[in-house]
């Protein structure tokens, strides 16, 4: 669990995930304004961890969901392609791992559903996810104003409230949130 | 061959007596350094000193720690010298394969991304390198930081090596994407200098170069020295 921020929350029809702009290096920040949002076929993947870490294992799951596709000629499901990444961390963990936490977020026919993943490979469905120490000051919010059906405009609001907070209670500043939206219609950026 | 006994362990014995006895860390040469790249309207700064550290030792203070990899892209380096140089070799080797096979010069994604892979390979076996790679390519300058954990970043501005936090004051302060060239030098040479006034591991000279737009048959790579 590094400094860095990661939410996200299932909506009515949508899955709305968040994560902080910096990439680290020691103590020094080389980067504001880094995407940890990756799009995966019609899915986000959320991934946070050493960015070496973090991109080597997105670009290996990022190709092989696409070979999947081409191979079969059907797009994978949210639950499939959570299902095969998890797989691939618990293979992953056992030499030399890669430390990357994910939030995998998709809507397919089975709704909108979001993943929960650590390094460690355990894998949960939930409806509100965080990771980082950005966790500890986010859970208890989303807890506080998730419920079910949610819009777009309420969900953007509680990821507008988690930022706050981690501002006003979180020692460390990170900076650059990106957000991004995954509906049936696709996927796309919010400006916060 | 050294004039001992046994010249096949000339440098193992070596190290372990100074270790004891007069030059602790002698054997070990390894680069403090300052290093730092930076894009802007007039294309690509690159800064860098030129010292050369064995332990508390200076080994030399007119090292070249920028690589011309080639007319189009430059790499730099610190942390261990061999490791810096060889790889950065290898690099030099891999993109002209690359252009003798796909007859096109490589991008500087593609270049970085050479690289990255290969410091990704040898992850945790005590690989010592902090790199930037740097040029011109189909769509303009970009600059890439590769280091040995096998990290890679573009970005626009980046100072790499034990020297990197001073550079950055002067440079986050000084930077912006308008500068005209001869600001840009200067804020290049300043930073370096200003590290390597407070880091006592960096030193020598400060080498800026400039990698302006690269104009038909001639190469983009400008180079000026300075004695700070």
């Amino acid at each position: 669990m590094g400094t860095e921020a990661m939410f996200g929350l299932t909506g009515k029809d949508f899955v709305i995930l968040a994560a902080d702009g910096q990439a680290a290096y020691s103590i020094i920040r080389l980067k504001n304004d880094a995407d940890k949002i990756w799009k995966v076929g019609n899915m986000l993947f959320g991934c946070s961890g050493p960015s070496a870490d973090t991109a080597n294992f997105m670009e290996f799951i990022e190709k092989n969901v696409k070979l999947n596709e081409l191979r079969t000629g059907i797009p994978m499901s949210t639950k499939a392609a959570a299902s095969f990444t998890r797989n691939e961390l618990a293979h992953a963990l056992r030499k030399g791992p890669f430390q990357a936490d994910l939030l995998v977020a998709g809507v397919d026919n089975e709704g909108p559903s979001l993943y929960f993943m650590d390094y460690l490979a355990s894998s949960v469905k939930v409806n509100k996810a965080a990771h980082g120490y950005g966790a500890m000051f986010t859970l208890g919010l989303m807890d506080r104003y998730w419920k079910p059906d949610l819009t777009e405009e309420e969900a953007i609001d509680i990821i507008k409230k988690c930022i706050k907070e981690l501002e006003t209670r979180f020692i460390v500043d990170l900076p650059g949130y990106k957000c991004k939206i995954v509906s049936k219609t696709g996927i796309k950026e919010v400006q916060l | 061959m050294a004039p001992v006994a046994n010249p096949k362990t000339f440098c193992l014995d070596i190290k372990k007596t100074n270790e004891v006895l007069t030059a602790p860390k002698l054997m070990d040469f390894r680069k403090g350094t300052t290093t730092l790249g930076f894009v802007f309207q007039g294309g690509i700064i690159i800064a860098v000193d030129s010292r050369a550290s064995m332990g508390s030792y200076i080994g030399s203070a007119t090292v070249k720690k920028v690589i011309e990899i080639n007319d189009f892209l430059l790499g730099t380096m610190a942390g261990g010298a061999a490791d810096c140089s060889f790889w950065e070799r290898h690099l030099n080797r891999l993109c002209r394969m690359h252009e003798l096979r796909e007859k096109e010069r490589i991008s500087v994604a593609a270049a970085s991304k050479l690289l990255a892979n290969i410091f990704w390979q040898y992850r945790g076996q005590g690989l010592s390198c902090g790199t930037m790679v740097a040029g011109w390519d189909k769509k303009g300058p970009s600059l890439y930081m590769v280091d040995d954990n096998g990290d890679r970043h573009k970005g626009n501005v980046f100072s790499v090596g034990s020297g990197s936090t001073f550079a950055y004051g002067v440079l986050d302060t000084g930077y912006s994407y308008d500068l005209t060239v001869e600001e840009a030098v200067e804020l290049g040479r300043r930073s370096i200098y200003h590290a390597t006034h407070r880091d006592g591991a960096s030193g020598g000279v400060v080498r800026v170069y400039h990698a302006g737009e690269p104009s038909v048959g001639r190469s983009p790579v400008g180079t000026w020295d300075w004695k700070p």
